[in-house]
C-alpha cells in the first residue's frame, strides 16, 4: 500500500471532526467528486464512531487511521486499533423492511460502511483490528 | 449543525442545516424531543440545506418517529439532496416516510 496521509488519535468523539478533515482532503485530493468524498467520510465515521464506543470498555486507547492507494491503485482507508478483538463484518445487516415500530435502532452504520464501499476486509494482526475501506474509482464518481 | 422551525396550521415546518454526525445528532433529537412535548405532533423535516446524515442522525429520526407513532403523529420530510436521498434509500427510510420535493408539496398533502 502506498501511503498519502496518516494520523493517530485518542478514540474519542471529539476527535472525530479531525479524522474527517484528513479523509475529507485525502479523497478529494484523489479526485473524488463532493457527492463521493461525503460517501467516503460516512463510512469512515461510521468504523470510527464503533471503535469509539466499543473498542476499549476499560482503558483509553487510540486510533489510527492512514489514507492511501492499495496495489491496485484503489483508495483504501485503512483504520486500525488495539481494542478487543472484533470483527465488525459479524454484525448481521438490519432489516430494512420493517415499519417504524418494528424498526430496530441501531445496526444501520455498518451496513452502510459496507454499501458506500466497493470492499470491506478485517482482520486481526499482531494485537491490531484493522478495517481496509476500499472505494474504486470511476467515471460516476470523479 | 442548525435547526429552524415554523409553524404551519398543525404541522410544525423544522429545517436542519449543515450535517448531522455523531456529534451532532444528540442536538438534533433534542430538539425534536423538546418539540414533541411542547405538544408538536406532525413534524415535515425539510433536508434542502443538509448536506450529510450518517447513522447517529438515523437513529435520532427514528427514535423521533417512533415517539410521534405512539402519539398518532407523523413525521415526513421534503427537500433532500443527492447524498442524504442516498442514504435514505440504503437505509429503506423511502419505505416507512413519506418524502416530498417541497415544503408546499408536503403540506397539500397532509390533512
Amino acid at each position: 500500500m502506498k501511503v498519502l496521509s496518516q494520523i493517530k488519535i485518542p478514540a474519542r468523539l471529539e476527535y472525530l471532526q479531525k479524522s474527517m478533515n484528513l479523509i475529507s482532503s485525502c479523497a478529494r485530493d484523489q479526485g473524488f467528486n463532493q457527492n463521493k468524498i461525503l460517501e467516503i467520510e460516512l463510512a469512515a465515521e461510521e468504523a470510527l464512531v464503533n471503535i469509539f464506543k466499543y473498542a476499549y470498555k476499560t482503558r483509553e486507547g487510540d486510533v489510527e487511521i492512514i489514507c492511501g492507494l492499495d496495489n491496485n491503485e484503489n483508495f483504501i482507508l485503512e483504520i486500525s486499533d488495539t481494542g478487543e478483538p472484533f470483527n465488525v463484518l459479524s454484525v448481521a445487516d438490519p432489516d430494512i423492511t420493517a415499519d417504524i415500530s418494528e424498526r430496530q435502532i441501531g445496526g444501520l452504520g455498518v451496513f452502510l460502511m459496507k454499501k458506500l464501499t466497493e470492499s470491506v476486509q478485517y482482520r486481526y494482526e499482531g494485537d491490531k483490528n484493522i478495517l481496509s475501506l476500499i472505494v474504486f474509482k470511476d467515471k460516476s464518481n470523479i | 449543525m442548525e435547526i429552524a422551525a415554523r409553524k404551519e396550521k398543525n404541522v410544525l415546518v423544522v429545517s436542519a442545516k449543515g450535517r448531522i454526525d455523531a456529534v451532532t445528532a444528540p442536538q438534533f433529537e433534542n430538539s425534536l424531543f423538546d418539540f414533541i412535548s411542547k405538544g408538536e405532533n406532525i413534524f415535515l423535516v425539510n433536508l434542502a440545506h443538509l448536506e450529510y446524515i450518517s447513522s447517529a442522525g438515523l437513529r435520532s429520526i427514528l427514535a423521533t418517529a417512533k415517539k410521534l407513532k405512539e402519539k398518532k403523529g407523523e413525521m415526513l420530510f421534503a427537500g433532500l439532496q443527492d447524498p442524504v436521498k442516498e442514504v435514505f434509500k440504503i437505509s429503506g427510510f423511502n419505505s416507512i416516510f413519506r418524502i416530498f420535493a417541497t415544503d408546499e408539496e408536503a403540506l397539500a398533502k397532509i390533512e
